[in-house]
């Protein structure tokens, strides 16, 4: 939270006019009921009616000022309140895009996608309540005591006794309540995630038959829901009558002692009147106060969830200095071995190789034998554990981050397109291409054919919810959008995984044809794919079994015989 | 429930909520369509709580009453207390502190009961309607999945029954609660003093004119900070899943100046919206505090003349802070309840949807099930006039292996999806031994039929659940020979748990390899006929298919089976192969038929060939390659 409070800094003078206003407000409010009981003590008393109207008006003018305090504060808290959410969130968004890959695994997407709206929102409405609220109720609770004791001190004796009743109830209450409100929501997210598991496998449930299964397991869970539902909401339920009852019991006990003070004349009735509106005042403060503690908790919770992310560090950095030499992809493995952080087992051990440039380096393995680990190296998604990389002699690490990743064209598993245009998305490689080179690269990656058949062709619209393009589409898309940056190193991680043989086999050729320059690395599962690579790595264990072509590699290597006869069959030999 | 001395708090509570950014002061208008069909239907759920609902609604009206009363008692209180000294009654004051007492209690115990009652109701409401929901889209026809995106769905099991829940536990008491308050302080204040009561109204259109006015210009500022918002968020959500391309292609720099720009955007709008309507709050307790004066100033007056007492004084002083709250607050839980309605709405919609095959109305049951299934001319198209699959013709004799081959997209998954009667063709039809599919009934035919999807779906719980779900009544012996038959049984022994580990969601502590061996385990438990193999092994690693193809090779044994597949390794031992293009077999026969034929699967085929041509010449020389 501290870390977070940092934020505020740039609009200290915002939030100071905030509260100052906010104090004009409440000192406003609290002028009120002795002012009403002035007329009743004075004009009524004396049958004085010019200065009943006299303070009548004054009372509106005091109402007055107190809209320039209240309009006012919330002018500056807003202004604040959303300059800090907009920073927060900037400064949260900026942190993430200088995260290496080891970091993002660490969040998981959809929780840093929760952390950067729901959770940077809850924090900006905290800080509005807190310029607002909460600086309005301790005021108020102040204010409130201060004008009952300067009324009548003795009458102030009261507030001893309901003040703690009140602080003690309310804490037994949330005592009770809290954790069933923890429970409520574990249970609520254990009902989401069955129907989100029943939405996502509605194939498999019709095709086993299983609704009546899929419908007594959802029920058991909703009716556990609802059953500590029901038990939190019970509990809940005592909280304002129980408030409200000893707030009144206590106006009862103010007109009674009033009563006896009115009689010895040590009090006047305006000023009974008055105190019983100080009093309502001062406890309804202490409790919305008590309920400001129930938000501030919940905002705590994203506040942790927040710092969490800006306090982590990116584990990749960028410190070289290092220009580049040479726009050459010779590409050198030295004893690269790796672990992922979390893990003790290496995922790559002792790697070593060297792609000239121009090569295709094919890289074939079971999964989980750490070729895509491999890939990852290079662009430093995530850094060596022990050896180097090195890129045209130079340690990769004492490159600049950027220029490093200019040289290299990379396709991922997992084809990501983003809201756009198809032209956007191929330029998205590189943001000077010209039509013909955007159009060029769609060719090579056989994507041309199927966005000419597009309604609106490389102007289509792709979106979240945009056109539905097939996995071979998008697969063809993303390769598109790599070429298009004339990589020095194009990386291709089992990218036409879903792209029918045909078309695959063309791709290759175009690349082949088109792209000699370049050094490719490619992981594949179709033997057919790697084939024709300069050398082919086969991988293990994170560890490689062989290196050669495929007329080394079918004549001693086991685990590429075995690769290759289960693909293969023996009448294609 | 009581008075409070300054009114506008609870308003202000209720910001910050959950209910986005902004002040909930004024809740974005979410219109309901045919909002008295809604409500009449919503009102059939609740029927089988009438006899709480009856209670809980005397129960608001006598805690409203009795919460009308304090008011008037302290007036009298107040006069017993007399001007001067020695002027104090205790007689009455005793007597109508004692009531105050009572009605306080009386109420508090009223108010609290009403919302425990209400607890129940709603909750068990909710329950019902939910489970509803959960049962019905059981009975959805694929179509309905196939149309919607998830998250669609999704927010109507959730986030919509959410919201009926919060307005009939608190919108609808509230809402009550205030019309019974309003009313009844209204009548107190006449009853009292219609002079004065005057003088309290007279404030009353300056606040509904000020609020409506906010209103008006913040329903806009909303509806702009909502549309900046949900561009930020869709901006940050595709920014945040696709933050490894980002950074492959060096584009963070990018991102960043389109965010900040997006970001300034949201922040102008919002500090807008949340300025103007903040200005609500401060605004009605300034005019909850001139009210304030004029009851001082002009029943001072009165009082001087004689015509009222300054217990009414004090009496009204509360009343008109009854008042003036529920007012306030019945804009704010109509709004509230529109929402909720508009969400019950969308709930209806789903309960609405045709189920599966409703017009269906005679089935004869399958009960022994040989495994020939014909397909006859059938036609199909999602829309009518868009055909997805043309003419076709196939029959496959119990216990063949029926291979689908042909390019993305040309239909191959929606042959079986006919099969499975997920859909319905057209035109033509499609016989299990000889009986027309649509004549059976739909559970008999689905579990004759076993499926192994590429999407392995399982659910959290423990493997040995998740192969169960095959056959619910298999042993525990049953389900571990079933997983040593899909090859699944060693890699489970080895984890701690063995066949007790729990899945986590999405199964992830698993590989892909051997979720798809779970499946294949559950699939032969199922013990189906025929079986449906839709791209069972594509996206595993073909060291791991080895493994998984010998699972698969026993669960095809003895069963027809249907597999689509782009390795040619799994389809050449297939005893048809059918190629579909663009919705018709274009060729079919075996493997050395159709490399014979050099046509379109010749030509899928030589893609391989020509990689290879360089090495089968070479290969020859290549003497020591081991035969499999």
């Amino acid at each position: 939270m501290g870390l977070l409070l940092k934020n505020l800094k740039p609009y200290k003078m915002t939030a100071i006019a905030a509260v100052l206003l906010m104090l004009v407000e409440v000192m406003m409010d609290l002028l009120q009921p002795t002012l009403m009981a002035h007329i009743v003590d004075y004009g009524i008393a004396n049958g004085d009616v010019p200065y009943i109207l006299q303070t009548g008006v004054l009372m509106i003018g005091v109402a007055l000022l107190g809209i320039i305090g209240g309009c006012g504060c919330i002018y500056f808290a807003s202004i604040t309140s959303q300059g800090f959410g907009a920073d927060t969130r900037e400064q949260l968004f900026s942190k993430i895009q200088s995260f290496s890959f080891d970091r993002l695994d660490q969040f998981k997407t959809s929780s840093l996608i929760t952390r950067l709206t729901n959770d940077i929102t809850q924090v900006q409405n905290i800080v509005l309540m807190m310029l607002r609220m909460m600086t309005r109720f301790p005021l108020l609770f102040l204010g409130g005591i201060i004008m009952a004791i300067s009324l009548n001190a003795k009458m102030a004796l009261v507030l001893l006794v309901t003040i703690p009743v009140l602080a003690v109830a309310l804490f037994f209450i949330m005592r009770k309540g809290f954790p069933l409100f923890g429970k409520v929501q574990k249970r609520l997210d254990q009902v989401n995630s069955a129907s989100r598991e029943n939405l996502a496998g509605v194939r498999v449930v019709k095709a086993f038959v299983r609704s009546t299964f899929e419908k007594t397991r959802f029920n058991t869970q909703n009716e556990q829901l609802m059953e500590v539902s029901i038990k939190a909401a019970q509990i809940m339920a005592l909280l304002m009558p129980l408030m409200m009852l000893v707030m009144n019991l206590s106006i009862v006990a103010v007109l009674w002692f009033g009563g006896i003070q009115v009689n010895t004349g040590t009090m006047q009735v305006g000023e009974v009147i008055a105190f019983t509106n100080y009093l309502t005042q001062i406890l309804f403060a202490l409790m919305m106060a008590s309920m400001m503690l129930m938000m501030v908790s919940r905002a705590k919770v994203s506040a942790d969830r927040i710092t969490e992310v800006l306090q982590t560090d990116t584990s990749v950095k960028d410190i070289g200095t290092t220009g580049l030499q040479s726009t050459e992809g010779l590409l050198q493995y030295k004893n690269v071995s790796f672990h992922y952080p979390e893990s003790t087992e290496s995922s790559l051990k002792n790697i070593s190789f060297t792609a000239k440039p121009g090569e295709t380096v094919a890289i074939l393995g079971a999964t989980g034998s750490g070729k895509t680990t491999m890939m990852n190296l290079v662009p430093r998604f995530y850094d060596v554990t022990e050896g180097s990389i090195l890129l045209n002699g130079t340690d990769i690490r004492e490159l600049k981050l950027a220029e490093l990743r200019s040289q290299i064209g990379i396709v991922l598993q997992e084809a990501v397109l983003f809201s756009g245009t198809i032209t956007d998305n191929i330029r998205w490689g590189y943001q000077e291409a010209t039509e013909e080179e955007v159009l060029a690269a769609a060719k090579a990656a056989q994507a041309d054919e199927f966005i000419k058949k597009l309604s609106d062709g490389y102007d289509t619209v792709i979106g979240q919810r945009g056109v539905n393009l097939s996995g071979g589409q998008k697969q063809r898309l993303s390769l598109a959008r790599a070429l298009v940056r004339k990589p020095a190193i194009l990386i291709m991680d089992d990218s036409t995984s879903a792209v029918d043989l045909a078309t695959e086999s063309a791709i290759q050729q175009a690349l082949k044809e088109q792209m000699e320059k370049t050094t490719t690395l490619l992981v594949a599962q179709r033997i057919h794919s790697v084939m024709g690579a300069d050398q082919i790595i086969v991988l293990d264990n994170g560890q490689i079994v062989d290196i050669g072509n495929h007329l080394e590699l079918i004549g001693r290597c086991d685990v590429y015989q075995e690769i290759y006869r289960s693909q293969m069959r023996e009448e294609a030999i | 429930m009581s008075k409070s001395s300054h009114t506008e708090e609870q308003g202000r509570s209720g910001q910050g909520g959950f209910r986005g950014p902004g002040p909930s002061q004024v809740v974005p208008k979410v219109k309901a369509a045919n909002a008295s069909e809604t409500v009449k239907r919503l009102w059939g759920y609740l029927k089988v709580e009438r006899r709480s609902l009856l209670i809980v609604v005397l129960l608001v009206i006598v805690s409203s009453a009795f919460n009308l009363m304090g008011p008037y008692f302290i007036g009298k209180s107040v006069d017993s207390l007399g001007i001067g000294p020695g002027e104090t009654n205790f007689t009455t004051l005793s007597t109508f502190i004692i009531c105050l007492i009572a009605v306080y209690a009386c109420g508090a115990f009223t108010s609290w009961l009403q919302t425990y009652l209400m607890a129940g109701v709603s909750q068990r409401t909710v329950t019902n309607i939910r489970k509803e929901v959960f049962d019905k889209v059981q009975t959805l026809p694929l179509r309905f999945f196939d149309t919607r995106p998830r998250g669609d769905i999704m927010s109507r099991l959730t986030n919509d029954v959410e919201n009926i829940n919060t307005s009939l536990s608190q919108s609808t008491i509230q809402i009550v609660t205030s019309i019974i308050t309003v009313t009844g302080a209204v009548g107190m204040m006449l009853l009292l003093s219609p002079m004065l009561t005057l003088f309290t109204l007279l404030i009353v259109p300056l606040g509904f004119y000020v609020t409506k006015q906010i209103a008006g210009r913040t329903r806009k500022l909303f509806a702009a900070q909502q549309k900046e918002l949900g561009t930020l968020n869709g901006f940050m959500e595709e920014g945040i899943s696709g933050q490894r391309v980002v950074k492959a292609f060096g584009r963070e720099e990018k991102m960043l100046e389109e965010f900040q720009e997006k970001n300034q955007r949201l922040k102008k709008v919002g500090t807008q919206a949340q300025i103007i309507s903040g200005f609500i709050p401060p605004l009605m307790n300034a005019i909850n505090n001139i009210s304030f004066a004029f009851v001082a100033a002009a029943g001072g007056y009165m009082a001087v003349q004689g015509i009222i007492t300054i217990g009414i004084i004090s009496a009204f002083l509360n009343y008109s802070k009854q008042f003036s709250r529920p007012l306030n607050e019945l804009a704010n839980q109509f709004n509230l309840l529109q929402a909720a309605i508009a969400g019950a709405e969308r709930v209806f919609e789903v309960l609405d949807e045709e189920p599966e095959f409703a017009d269906q109305k005679i089935t004869r049951p399958l009960t022994k099930v040989e495994g020939n299934v014909v397909f006859e001319d059938v036609s199909f198209g999602y829309k009518p006039d868009v055909p997805i699959l043309k003419e076709i013709n196939l029959t496959a004799k119990p216990g063949e292996m029926i291979a689908l081959v042909g390019p993305t997209g040309s239909g191959k998954t929606t042959i079986v999806n006919l099969l499975m009667r997920f859909y319905d063709v057209n035109n033509g039809k499609v016989t299990i031994d000889g009986q027309d599919i649509r004549e059976l009934n739909k559970d008999d035919l689905r579990s004759s039929i076993g499926m192994v999807l590429q999407d392995t779906y399982l659910f959290q719980g423990t493997i040995k659940e998740n192969i169960r779900y095959g056959r619910l009544e298999a042993t525990d012996e049953e389900v571990e020979e079933a997983a040593k038959l899909a090859n699944a049984h060693t890699f489970i022994k080895k984890l701690t748990k063995g066949y007790d580990t729990e899945l986590m969601e999405d199964a992830s502590n698993l590989s892909q390899g051997q979720r798809q061996l779970v499946t294949i385990a559950r699939a032969i438990l199922a013990d189906p006929a025929i079986l449906i193999l839709d791209e069972a092994t594509s996206s595993i690693d073909t060291r791991t298919e080895m493994l998984i193809q010998k699972g698969l090779r026993t669960l095809m044994e003895g069963r027809t089976s249907f597999v689509i597949a782009h390795r040619l390794s799994t389809i050449q031992e297939a005893d048809q192969i059918l190629v579909i293009k663009q919705g018709e077999i274009i060729e079919r026969g075996s493997h050395e038929d159709l490399m014979n034929q050099k046509g379109f699967y010749y030509d899928l085929n030589h893609v391989q060939i020509t990689a290879q041509d360089k090495l089968t010449s070479l290969s020859t020389m290549v003497q020591s390659i081991p035969q499999g």
